[in-house]
């Protein structure tokens, strides 16, 4: 009887998987024992990080995106097509299209984050994000041509994809400005919800200080309520006000409506074994990536790691043997702090973060990571 | 069961999650609830007891209630 393994979601955590089961289960494969499906509702991969550059000009979304059948293994078959309803007790799916499998042995959810900016009132007509295609480059129009005025980057929904890119933003706003000599004339403020600058309070320790040297304002506690497009204001949960000329928000984030309907987790986000992976409401069915709710942040590597683990732990269940491998919470971050300099962060469950001094080297190390990512998104690096 | 159980209109279970987890997840329910409802955090992380005291007074909610049970607290907030 042939195993079969069903991946959804063409992201990083998804394709990464399905080429790990690929080269893995590579004998099963060839026998006809097991097989491997990946689903995706776009046929392209998109590499995220690259809309961080789009609205400084710097690169264009469509560098960010692959043909998925240029980057996963023959061996896996690819399936575009949406899925719209699982049904863990049967192991049955169902799709938009009907070319999604309708049965599944393993089931593997990597189905990423979206955005919701209609849960705060105004923030769709008045603010711009850089978390998607459309966005970035909306938003580019906008700053492009932006030479004076308020600057504000709220940070409103958490978790958010890439916890250090608010951050990064702002730095490289900053530095940006200043190389064009229009700093003196744009002020620059950022938001975040809690009581410092980001959620790890290794990184926000790191953070402020610089944030400080570079007369970056700094709101916390600031939980975005609405927004006035027209007023150009932003009103807190905390009963406060914030003016604007150009806001840049990371809106709330929900995973797909298909996991709570699954009773797999809320808000999209699987609850799982943050070590196996498995998810806690249904058998044979493991999340990865943003999808798994662990607790690290919603970013590239941890999908990447995670994949790894989830592949392992399949390829063991199939075999029949015990699955031992577990995911540690390592996670790898390049955080820019300019135009041309960048930090380093690795941490894990154990240990936190300790951002490595700021420098052009890691900036380039970024750069060339973000063009060697297609090695990785393949299974190769 | 006590008086303040009954009143809790949403109860966020953010035990096993790091800091900022939990508090975090208080700010997202207190959204999702009306004024005057009680929302009900549990957590197990020490840092809650300073976080969610400061972020209540900085938001004027209200923090009706701490309980601390063997292996966690027990948040009761009221939105302002």
């Amino acid at each position: 009887m042939t195993e079969h393994v069903v991946v959804v979601g063409g992201g990083t955590g998804g394709t990464v998987l399905a080429n790990d089961l690929a080269e893995r289960l590579e004998p099963e494969l060839a026998a006809g024992d097991v097989q491997v499906t990946l689903v995706a509702d776009d046929p392209d991969h998109v590499y995220k990080p690259v809309w961080l550059y789009v609205p400084f000009g710097q690169r264009e979304p469509a560098d960010g995106r692959r043909p998925l059948t240029e980057l996963v293994d023959d061996r896996v078959d690819v399936r575009v097509d949406r899925v719209t309803s699982i049904d863990t007790d049967a192991q049955r799916l169902e799709s938009r299209d009907g070319a999604a499998p309708s049965e599944y042995d393993y089931l593997a959810l990597a189905t990423g984050s979206t955005l919701a900016p209609d849960e705060i009132p105004g923030l769709a007509e008045g603010g711009h994000d850089f978390y998607s295609e459309s966005g970035s480059e909306a938003l580019r129009e906008e700053l492009l041509s932006f030479t004076e005025g308020h600057l504000v980057l709220s940070v409103i929904g958490t978790p958010h994809m890439c916890p250090a890119a608010p951050l990064e933003f702002v730095f490289m706003a900053d530095d940006w400005f200043r190389q064009r000599g229009l700093r003196d004339d744009v002020d620059i403020t950022y938001t975040y919800p809690i009581q410092r600058v980001h959620g790890n309070p290794h990184i926000g320790e790191w953070a402020r200080p610089r944030m400080d040297d570079r007369d970056i304002a700094v709101e916390t506690f600031f939980n975005a309520e609405s927004v006035d497009p027209d007023g150009q204001t932003v009103a807190t949960m905390e009963g406060t006000e914030l003016d604007y000329d150009l806001l840049v928000a990371i809106p709330p984030h929900r995973g797909i409506d298909l996991v709570e309907e699954a009773g797999l987790g809320d808000r999209g986000w699987v609850d799982v074994d943050r070590e196996t992976l498995e998810a806690e409401a249904a058998e044979n069915v493991y999340a990865l990536g943003d999808t798994a709710d662990t607790g690290v942040p919603n970013a590239g590597s941890v999908a990447h790691y995670q994949a790894g683990v989830v592949g392992q732990r399949l390829a063991s269940e199939i075999r029949g043997r015990p699955a031992t491998a577990t995911y540690d919470g390592k996670t790898l971050c390049f955080i820019e702090t300019g135009m041309d300099a960048a930090s380093f962060v690795e941490f894990d469950y154990e240990n936190p973060p300790s951002p490595a001094p700021p420098s052009q080297k890691l900036h380039w190390a970024k750069l060339a990571y973000n063009e060697s990512y297609w090695l990785t998104a393949r299974g190769l690096l | 069961m006590t008086e303040t159980d009954r009143d809790a209109t949403a109860t966020v279970d953010a035990r096993g999650a790091a800091c900022p987890g939990p508090l975090m997840d208080l700010i997202g329910k207190i959204r999702d609830v009306e004024s005057g409802d009680v929302v009900r955090l549990l957590s197990d992380n020490e840092q809650s007891l300073t976080d969610v005291r400061e972020w209540t007074e900085e938001a004027g909610n209200d923090l009706l209630d701490v309980e601390e049970t063997d292996d966690h607290y027990e948040f009761y907030v009221e939105k302002a």
